[in-house]
């Protein structure tokens, strides 16, 4: 029974780290309804970024963000405001397309330069730490360190969106951006905000991962799904439903897993399917289509 | 206001460039019918990838292009085509060449409980949930022993001599099964869109609300064109995988069949017959010259893609059509004006 | 002083030219109504000043300042809002948050949120709930009062009348003689005539994307009114 519920625990804590991947994505899917396919390889490039500012100035991980997060933001930005708007409007096609060839150029570019073998990030005894709760659960440290961030940042994202000037503005033209441009909002502006604010959190995410597990240049699209299974479970436009997707995945790969280790990913699947089988906008839909 | 004279008119299909394109078509054919009496096998095995490919790219063009149905997930039945052949052959004796059509059929079939599952959603939502069907099918197929789980099956020997005795008939009747199919598919392809049906497809992609009011049903159509790219793709992927002799859900249920198949369409020109046609041509011209370079065709191929869409949305041979006006596969009808129009006042 | 000035402008939605040869002026402390019967081309001229159409013309200026080119986002800084057709107020925002994005661009000025629920009391009320569960009347007033946020010299309304009973209608024109009196130019499109006419000081008349008549409401008779409105073959 214990084991159960360690399990469940463990599948929480692994939504954090969903959920961390996912709130860039929904934001980007809120603010602007893009479809981005590089949002994994985004995560992964993050990695390499830190990798190599950790390489070359021999910070530690979590340093090292002070110097990913600002480059993710800036390349978000123009990336945005360089290819992305061009693609933005009531077809579905563009944005898909465009980034399916980003992303194939983003895994190949670091193909090319890293290679394919596995990296790592280390931090220390934090990775292997754990925490006891009872005497019989036990919690690893760093993934509980995950989770809270999720958490923290989702905290901070929805002050962001719900009481300042520039989450009004955020809200506004994802509502109506030919109105919000009578409001003297800049849309190609606000989506390259709103694009650095996602890459910012892709950066926490990708520092976070590499330190978590192996990676490589080809894990990016398999991140993708899950964050996108995150959020749609989730529910557009609420960023709790995303951290609630991505529990809901976490714990379904870890029930999974314990029943037949080769089900763990498919455990993760059938569970998505579920949730939109009996609710195709998920669970907490927040605006008014799809 | 008066009307006036009556006005002379004609309604054709045709033009000057289908017809000569005709024509060529015919020779183009009996020249790929007599490629296996070259006996140049690189180039046969090139032949086949090119058909196969073309003929996914029609079925995919069909689904977002003209059904717009954007999925990511076509691989589901691609490999489950495939599978079926291998069933069919193995397990329950039946010839490879006929298990083609058959295995078109198994994936119709699962493609009903599909549609139930995906047309639940719109779009987006749509689009990813058909990926991750695709991923079920890779992980499921994963588990099931008896074909081989993770790691796959061949073909049995007996099976693969049983389509010829020896290696280069093998080829030979292949290459033409190859060509069979992909030339089927293009000419099922073209029949349907000059059809009732096609015309409401073409409706439904223009606008579905305005199609809707027609009396066009939307669903009906959708559902129907889903489930015949569901048995298009997996007649193909049994014929992929009679070509490699060997499977496993990896290679059947990869997303590299999607997205090369994308690119193809995307480049070539979407919601046309000739794009991906000329999408496969360009894309096997680029693997081609750049094979020496690793990463750095898969790079060029990404950038053109973006570069296409960014500035060509409607791609190669819609830049064609914008300039020439050209159709090889016209599918419009068009109104031939026989005496002037009286002058406005 | 004049606020707008135009002089043969012409619109185009794509290839299609759906103005023709605008001649119009508006001076400061004016308040100006366009009639007109459906798509005779008046939401598309405030859609021309607002930068949201391409545009040709001898003259298009604001202030001195030409309009035509000007992107949409910059128009509010040059002291023009708009209240849209159909009100169009932003779903996923309270009526207090789409009051406060229309003091996004920053301008200062007399229009405050406590002025504005000064002028429309009913919406104080209601400030946290979504803008858009709100009656057609009580949504053109955040509208207005999501215009005015920005402190704007002139006023664009584009069919305040649109889908409202007239008891609504009638409660809607009473607030903007408050309106003039802060010292706003008004721009009043209206399809409802009596209205438009009653608080107007001067009126042109579109149809099929062409001035028919113009002049102010005392010196039309309505027969010219009627005329210029349908046109000819009425």
């Amino acid at each position: 029974m214990i084991e159960w519920i360690n399990s469940i625990v463990q599948g929480v804590l692994t939504g954090g780290l969903y959920a961390l991947f996912a709130t860039g994505l929904a934001i980007i899917f809120g603010v602007m309804r893009l479809i981005n396919i590089t949002h994994g390889d985004l995560i992964v490039l993050a990695a390499f970024v830190a990798m190599v500012i950790i390489e070359t100035t021999g910070l530690n991980p979590f340093l090292s963000m002070l110097a990913v997060l600002p480059i993710m933001f800036v390349f978000g930005y123009f990336l945005q405001r360089g290819i992305l708007n061009f693609t933005l409007g009531d077809d579905l096609l563009p944005p898909l397309l465009v980034t399916f060839g980003l992303s194939i150029v983003i895994q190949n570019v670091l193909l090319q330069i890293f290679s394919a073998d596995s990296q790592r990030l280390k931090v220390g005894s934090i990775e292997t730490t754990s925490l006891h709760l009872t005497n019989n659960l036990a919690v690893g440290v760093f993934p509980l360190i995950i989770f809270v961030t999720a958490v923290v940042l989702i905290i901070i994202l929805q002050y962001i969106f719900n009481s300042t000037d520039i989450g009004r503005a955020f809200r506004a033209t994802s509502d109506d951006p030919t109105t919000a441009q009578l409001m003297g909002i800049n849309n190609k502006h606000i989506f390259g905000l709103a694009m650095g604010v996602a890459m910012v959190l892709v950066g926490i995410a990708g520092v976070f991962l590499a330190i978590r597990t192996n990676f490589d240049p080809s894990i990016g699209p398999s991140r993708l799904l899950y964050a996108f299974e995150a959020v749609i479970m989730g529910g557009m436009g609420s960023l709790w439903g995303t951290l609630a997707g991505g529990i809901i995945l976490g714990v379904a790969q870890n029930i999974g897993a314990k029943l037949d280790p080769g089900w763990q990913i498919l455990a993760g699947h059938i569970a998505f399917l579920i949730v939109l089988i009996f609710r195709p906008r998920g669970l907490f839909p927040r605006t008014f289509d799809e | 206001m008066n009307s006036g004279s009556a006005i002379d008119y004609r309604v054709e299909r045709s033009t000057r460039a289908s017809r000569l394109g005709g024509v060529f078509g015919l020779i183009l054919l009996a020249l790929l019918i007599a490629v296996p009496y070259a006996s140049d096998r690189a180039l046969m095995r090139l032949l086949i990838e090119m058909f196969y490919f073309i003929a996914l790219a029609q079925m995919w063009n069909l689904l977002a292009g003209y059904g717009g149905l954007v999925s990511i997930g076509q691989q589901a039945f691609l490999g489950l085509g495939g599978y079926s052949l291998f069933v069919l052959t193995t397990h329950l004796g039946l010839g490879a060449v006929w298990s083609i059509p058959v295995a078109g059929f198994v994936g119709a079939a699962i493609s009903l409980p599909v549609a139930f599952l995906v047309f639940r959603l719109r779009g987006h939502y749509f689009a990813i949930g058909t990926w991750v069907i695709a991923e079920i099918f890779l992980l499921g197929f994963a588990q099931i022993t008896a074909l081989g789980g993770g790691s796959g099956m061949s073909l049995p020997v007996s099976v693969v001599k049983s389509i010829a005795s020896t290696r280069s008939g093998r080829d030979t009747a292949v290459y033409w099964v190859a060509l069979a199919v992909v030339a089927a598919v293009i000419t099922i392809v073209y029949l349907l869109l000059r059809s009732r049906h096609g015309l409401a497809l073409t409706a439904i992609r223009d606008s579905e609300r305005a199609s809707s009011s027609l009396g066009v049903d939307n669903f009906k159509t959708k559902l129907l064109v889903y489930i015949f790219a569901a048995f298009g793709t997996a007649a193909i992927g049994a014929l992929i995988f009679l070509t490699k002799l060997r499977i496993s859900p990896s290679a059947a249920f990869d997303i590299n069949w999607t997205t090369t198949v994308i690119f193809i369409v995307v480049i070539g020109g979407i919601g046309t017959i000739e794009g991906p046609i000329l999408g496969t041509i360009v894309f096997f011209l680029l693997r081609e010259s750049l094979a020496d370079y690793g990463s750095w065709y898969l790079i060029l191929l990404g950038a053109t893609a973006v570069l296409v869409m960014l500035r060509a949305p409607q791609g190669l041979w819609g830049l064609i059509i914008l300039k020439y006006d050209l159709h090889f596969f016209p599918v419009q009808q068009r109104l031939h004006l026989q005496t002037e129009l009286p002058k406005d006042e | 002083m004049s606020l707008l000035s135009v002089r043969n402008l012409s619109a185009f939605y794509g290839d299609y030219q759906a103005l023709f040869g605008i001649d119009f002026t508006l001076m400061q402390g004016e308040t100006v109504a366009i009639i007109g019967a459906n798509a005779a081309g008046k939401s598309t001229f405030l859609r021309a000043i607002t930068g949201l159409v391409n545009t040709r013309s001898d003259k298009f200026n604001y202030q001195g300042n030409p309009l035509d080119g000007s992107a949409a986002s910059k128009i509010v800084e040059m002291g023009i809002a708009m209240v849209p057709e159909g009100r169009r107020l932003f779903p996923s925002l309270s009526v207090e948050d789409n009051l406060k994005i229309g003091a996004y661009s920053g301008r200062a000025g007399k229009w405050t949120l406590q002025r504005v629920y000064e002028m429309f009391p009913k919406l104080r009320e209601r400030s946290e709930v979504s803008g858009t569960s709100l009656s057609g009347g009580e949504q053109q007033m955040v509208a207005i009062g999501r215009a005015l946020m920005a402190n704007p010299d002139l006023l664009l309304c584009d069919e305040l009348s649109l889908g409202l009973a007239p008891i609504i209608i009638k409660d809607i024109y009473d607030a903007l003689p408050a309106i003039k009196a802060e010292g706003v130019s008004l721009l009043v499109v209206e399809q409802d005539i009596n209205q438009a006419l009653a608080i107007a000081d001067r009126f042109y008349c579109f149809q099929e994307g062409r001035i028919t008549l113009s002049g102010s409401p005392e010196d039309s008779s309505k027969a010219n009114i009627a005329t210029a409105y349908f046109g000819r073959s009425q």
